[in-house]
């Protein structure tokens, strides 16, 4: 029945394309919508659909290997949600018809194929997903087909396919060192051999392969410019949830399931990690365009979920995927509220900006919320995932990289004040008396969005115990 | 393994050419070497372990996966055509920063 | 074994022509040449079912296909294109060599992998392992085929209002 996650969206894009057009392109919305709201509840809401449905049925159908456990969970949550943000916001930007049903069709075999990377048992399968969201984010970012979109596109293209041509590599050399490409085979085989060159030489070449899709320094090229040029609701998508499924997620999957954490492992991740979060700090302080800021300030949180990783224990883990879900709600808001703010003034320079707040209440209350979150202020939902990170990191014996992810914060809130200060306080600049507050689409995903910032921040200490310990399996086991 | 050697000199051949040309077609093409130098891999790898089935279901699947690829890639570089009217890789340095 | 060695030069061969070749319409035709000479290579370790794949799409689909955009971006006038050709040798003649000593150096250090046989040796032909033990695989192609057409679709048409 895990099937049913990938198949659904997938068929409901080729229904949709049957004849019957006109009909079908005013279903598409809610088709969507419906769709990512199903997947958001399926996972919440336990015993709702998943048991009901029958699976022998399927089994005799097909037989896919497909398998879910904590970290899947909530991954599965964040494609649901930002699927669904990324949908209201474009509703706004695309007005031809033709182009918002192409775009929702994308949507869709991107969520099909993120599904696939998420419930995968087989790294073989796992790559054929991980190309199926990539080739979906080439066209979402090249989709309207400007001159700036589609050289932030090329330059993606080539990075990805570098690290295509390393993953295979890495594949390959597991294939030869264990004979099969299923998790449990790979991890056996390890298991019952030595270190050997040929193990170490796979590993690197993966580990490669993931930092250039999660975009890590240094791999990170591609990172500012495919956010900056992409349209705005791709923008949303691509850093909301693609580069943490694609590079981050698969990362800790390989790491959980493969190999294993040795300790060349945990320090090449804390470095990088903490690199990433540092520079990457350091980089958005510099920004004048306000999505090229937040595409640093995204790997900069990339080096912190890797920072939460490299610790290698239970809670490290589990804080790293309490940050994939803030990161995916916090940054999901900021940008939809930077597509507000280009929607309405037309450019996204910082400087020429300025008392945005008087004209725009609720992007900027929003924002600040957003901001306030991925800085780690208590009671936001940032705060409690980049606690558990740090005391993860303490509690490990890691305390200088603990100390390095308490500087990564403050220069976070660094940036954030600064961008906060110059775009929505301050005067207004004269050219921009007139407009208004954005549209009911990209209003609405914003609060539901800070609304679960704020909501999740403060319920969460209910249910901290028991999030810690739903990881306890993908170690133990 | 004999193979091994050849992927390894072919990796070097696509990399040089992806990082020497000005051209956006040929780094495409360099791309293309890169993923002819992996599926030599693949094959050399499938036949090492004995599971040649495997391999060649893996290959077809990677071969797949690069027409469509590619495709993208040469729908983006006709775009970029269209714009600028080179394929000069020098030229497409707008994004800075 | 002799022939396995021949072959593998010829392919390097092939890939080194493709790059250091002037011409674009050249450099698609040594694309074409080296997936072909892969295929001997694949029929030769036995993998038939991947050699006709590589042999039909890699050195006929994707040449077609580099040749139709080469065809569509026309290149530079001839004094352009001249100047252009004494520059590019300056930067690639540097390429063979580089890939002679590399050779060299590979075989010197031939590192023994040891790379273990598995317990159990399958023998089930690859269709078998294509069609039964690998649909997932099956699905995700036909969903990044679908997808590649929605990229065709989105890229390719013809815009209604110019830019």
């Amino acid at each position: 029945m895990y099937a049913l996650f990938v198949l659904v969206p997938f068929l409901s894009s080729f229904i949709l394309n049957l004849p019957f057009r006109k009909l079908n392109k005013r279903l598409s919305f809610g088709v969507g919508a419906a769709l990512f709201l199903l997947q958001m509840a399926v996972i919440i809401i336990p015993g709702l659909g998943l048991d009901k449905i029958n699976p022998a049925v399927l089994a005799n159908i097909f037989n896919f290997d497909l398998g879910a456990d904590a970290l899947s969970r909530v991954m599965l949550f964040c494609i649901g949600l930002v699927a669904f943000v990324t949908l209201c916001a474009n509703s706004l930007f695309l007005k031809d018809s033709d182009d918002k049903f192409n775009f929702i069709n994308m949507l869709l075999i991107a969520v099909a194929g993120m599904n696939g990377i998420v419930l995968a048992k087989d790294i073989f399968s796992l790559y054929v997903f991980l190309e199926i969201t990539a080739v979906a984010s080439f066209i979402l970012i090249a989709f309207n087909r400007e001159e700036l979109g589609l050289e932030g596109a090329f330059k993606y293209i080539l990075l990805s396919s570098i690290a295509t041509v390393l993953m295979i590599a890495g594949i390959a050399l597991f294939f030869l060192a264990s004979g099969s490409t299923n998790f449990a085979a790979i991890h056996s085989a390890l298991l019952a051999q030595d270190k050997s060159l040929l193990i170490n030489l796979a590993m690197a070449l993966f580990l490669s392969a993931l930092f250039i899709k999660a975009g890590l320094m240094p791999f990170h090229g591609w990172v500012p410019d495919a956010y900056t040029a992409a349209p705005a609701a791709a923008s949303v998508f691509l850093a909301g949830i693609i580069t943490k499924t694609a590079g981050v997620y698969v990362l800790i999957r390989i790491l959980v399931s493969i190999t294993g954490f040795s300790l060349t492992i945990k320090s090449v991740l804390l470095f990088i990690g903490a690199f990433s979060a540092i520079i990457g700090a350091l980089a958005a302080l510099t920004q004048s365009d306000f999505k090229r800021m937040l595409s640093y300030s995204s790997i900069s949180q990339m080096g912190y979920i890797i920072l939460g990783v490299g610790s290698g224990t239970v809670l490290g883990l589990a804080g790293a995927a309490l940050h994939i879900f803030n990161h995916a709600v916090f940054k999901s808001l900021l940008f939809v509220n930077s597509a507000a703010v280009e929607k309405a003034l037309g450019s996204r320079d910082i400087n020429k900006m300025g008392g945005l707040g008087s004209r725009m209440p609720i992007t900027s209350l929003t924002s600040v919320l957003g901001s306030l979150s991925c800085a780690g202020i208590p009671p936001l939902a940032g705060f409690w995932s980049k606690l558990i990170i740090i005391i993860a990191l303490w509690s490990a014996g890691y305390q200088a990289y603990a100390v390095i992810a308490i500087l990564g914060s403050i220069l976070t809130l660094a940036y954030f004040l600064c961008l906060q200060r110059s775009v929505f306080f301050g005067k207004l600049n004269a050219e921009f008396k007139n407009i208004k507050e954005a549209g009911f689409s990209l209003v609405f995903p914003a609060l539901l969005l800070a609304v679960i910032i704020v909501g999740v921040g403060i319920f969460l200490p209910l249910a901290l115990d028991k999030f810690i310990l739903s990881f306890n399996t993908l170690l133990g086991g | 393994m004999l193979s091994a050697i050849f992927v390894v000199l072919l990796l070097a051949i696509g990399v040089y050419c992806i990082l020497a040309t000005y051209n956006l077609i040929r780094v495409l093409i360099g791309i293309e070497i890169l993923i002819k130098a992996v599926t030599l891999l693949i094959i050399a790898a499938g036949r090492q372990s004995g599971n040649m089935a495997l391999a060649q279901a893996m290959v077809v699947s990677i071969i797949v996966i690069e027409v469509v690829i590619m495709t993208i890639a040469v729908g983006v570089v006709l775009g970029i055509h269209h714009h600028s009217n080179s394929l000069d890789s020098r030229n497409i340095r707008k994004l800075k920063g | 074994m002799f022939l396995d060695l021949i072959i593998l030069i010829l392919l390097v061969l092939a890939a080194l022509w493709t790059v250091m070749t002037r011409s674009l319409l050249r450099a698609a035709m040594g694309l074409a040449l080296a997936s072909a000479i892969l295929t001997l290579i694949m029929f030769n370790m036995d993998a038939s079912l991947a050699a006709v794949f590589e042999l039909s799409v890699c050195a006929g689909l994707i040449p077609v296909l580099f040749i139709s955009v080469i065809s569509l971006t026309q290149p530079l006038t001839f004094k352009e294109a001249l100047e252009h050709m004494r520059a590019r040798l300056a930067r690639f003649w540097v390429l063979p060599l580089i890939v002679i000593i590399l050779g060299i150096i590979l075989v010197l250090i031939s590192v023994k992998f040891k790379a273990p046989l598995p317990a159990a040796q399958t023998q089930a032909s690859a269709r078998f392992v294509l069609w039964h033990l690998r649909q997932f695989d099956l699905l995700g192609q036909i969903i990044i085929l679908f997808g590649g057409v929605f990229g065709v679709v989105v890229l390719f048409k013809e815009r209604k209002k110019s830019a």
